[in-house]
């Protein structure tokens, strides 16, 4: 569906380009590689908002963008095996909704 | 001990600083945690917010708080893939029931509000965990300290991992939540007021049903601030998984609806957000306290999702945690059974009242969103084209199709259930 979108739409990537990050080189989001391998939804792949996450098919990998996460929590709840370790980031770090 | 106050409210937004600002008006010493930059920093919804509770909490906001626009319309859209069906409601004499605000701005106010009353506001701060002596709460864990108290209100939102970490709940599960996303859209002043048919600082909230979420548990929503429009959704996570749906994909749906779209013409991308909402309902409440703590807002599920209210929910059960600690400090009882007050001050409002009347609309959501969220929906749209259309088709076989159709296009079980379904919850609600 992604490749029809009309010239005119803004994709995933101009929304977040919107929002003001402060980046942390550390990540507060982890899963199990291993846990994820076996996943067949792969389901934190097409809910996040932010389109965090992605599954290398190559390199059997789940990549974690966790610099566009919007900290919304939703692929904690939603994670069939509860593989993904959440946490805020840290107080300095993060989102910051100038229109919330 | 070092870093003692009276009490520590985790969460600075609606919730907390109603707690903190109550207490601190009693004259006892309070630390109000933030995470974020500022208050509203991590917040997000619709959105407008009610005036009489927050009356309850700033008597004379709207001297002061930056408002976006009155509510003078409240438009109920019912969309199918390329008609709407809509219902107005129009009040310019009343007064003035919600205003359209912008959480950045509103809710860094109101923690500003509280500061100037004696709340002490920390910000850019997480907390970590809890203290905990002898099974009872007696503080936080920061990341770079501890604080001591005698009372923690846990004000930390829909996600609380606090209330999770004590044991107060259960983790939450998909179809307890909706997932929200958002897109603020700038428009002229002049452009809004046209298009939405507005005078100066006057608003207006679509309430949206159906396309592009038709027969699920999604609803979507307009809402008109001063120099800029919020376009969005709210969506079961559930029906997110079961679907394969993107959120923001069904955020674009809606906005290029032909209903929708030319109120959104030549607007500019400002922002775009997202942030769950707890949509449990009365059987998904956590346990709301225990030894040294209580539980307030968004983190106790303190949502009434059919009436669209969650901000005064949180500001109310804010002061009431607020009031509790107050009676909990004068007699110097932090214990579970002096903070059961809470619950009995949160049964006695509104907020656990409304509730309970809505206690079976959840379940019966979930099990009827095709029906009522889908099929009934289009077939009022279908009506609508059917009653508009002049097309030399006498009207006597088209009224009799159309009721044929009712019949036809959903066995008489259904139909059954659907009906046994609305007399439920409509006797939930009357008894």
């Amino acid at each position: 569906m992604d490749e029809n979108q009309e010239k005119s739409k803004p994709t995933i990537d101009d929304k977040l380009f919107k929002v003001k990050y402060v980046p942390d080189e550390e990540s507060h989001l982890k899963a199990d590689n291993k846990i994820c391998l076996l996943c067949t939804s792969k389901v934190c792949t097409y809910i996040c908002p932010a389109h965090v996450y992605e599954w290398d098919e190559e390199n059997k990998k789940l990549l974690i963008g966790h610099e566009n996460c919007l900290e919304c929590g939703a692929c904690r709840i939603v994670c069939p095996s509860k593989n993904i370790d959440w946490e805020y980031p840290k107080g300095i770090k993060g989102v910051t909704f100038k229109n919330g | 001990m070092k870093n003692k106050t009276d009490v520590i409210v985790v969460g600075g937004g609606p919730a907390g600083i109603s707690a903190a600002v109550t207490i601190a008006r009693a004259g006892k010493s309070v630390i109000l945690i933030e995470r974020g930059n500022f208050s509203g920093s991590k917040n997000m919804f619709g959105g407008a917010i009610y005036v009489q509770p927050t009356k309850e909490i700033f008597p004379n906001f709207e001297q002061s708080a930056p408002i976006e626009r009155k509510t003078v319309i409240h438009k109920y859209l019912m969309l199918t893939k390329d008609d709407a069906v809509g219902i107005s409601y129009f009040d310019k004499k009343s007064e003035v029931n919600s205003y359209s605000v912008i959480r950045a701005k509103f809710d860094r106010w109101m923690a500003q509000e509280a500061q100037k009353e004696g709340v002490v506001l920390v910000t850019e701060t997480v907390v970590k965990d809890l203290l905990i002596e002898e099974n009872k709460v007696v503080g936080v864990i920061t990341e770079l300290e501890e604080y001591y108290s005698d009372i923690v209100i846990l004000a930390d939102g829909v996600n609380s991992l606090l209330a999770k970490k004590l044991g107060l709940r259960k983790e939450i599960k998909p179809k307890d939540v909706a997932l929200g996303v958002k897109e603020v859209i700038k428009l002229s002043k002049e452009k809004i007021e046209e298009r939405f048919n507005l005078e100066d600082g006057e608003g207006s909230i679509y309430e949206i049903f159906g396309e592009p979420m038709l027969g699920m548990l999604g609803l979507g929503y307009v809402y008109t601030n001063k120099e800029s429009v919020s376009i969005g959704l709210g969506v079961g996570l559930d029906e997110l998984a079961k679907r394969n749906l993107k959120p923001y994909e069904l955020l674009d749906q809606l906005k290029s609806h032909p209903r929708l779209e030319p109120l959104l013409k030549d607007g500019e991308l400002v922002e775009y957000s997202a942030h769950l909402i707890p949509e449990g309902g009365f059987n998904k409440i956590p346990k709301l306290f225990s030894d040294g703590v209580m539980i307030a807002g968004d983190g106790a599920m303190l949502v009434n999702n059919l009436h669209w209210e969650g901000t005064n929910l949180a500001m109310i059960s804010g002061k009431l945690a607020g009031e509790t600690a107050i009676e909990a400090l004068t007699k110097g009882d932090f214990s579970a059974n002096m903070l059961a007050l809470y619950q009995k001050k949160l049964e006695n409002s509104f907020i656990l009242k409304d509730l309970k009347s809505y206690k079976n609309l959840m379940n019966i959501i979930h099990d009827r969103a095709e029906s009522f969220l889908g099929y009934y929906p289009e077939k009022i749209a279908s009506f609508f084209k059917m009653f508009t259309t002049v097309d030399s088709i006498p009207k006597r076989d088209k009224y009799r199709s159309f009721i044929k159709s009712i019949f036809t296009d959903r066995s008489i079980s259904e139909l059954f259930k659907d009906f046994v379904n609305i007399v439920k919850l409509m006797l939930g609600v009357l008894k």
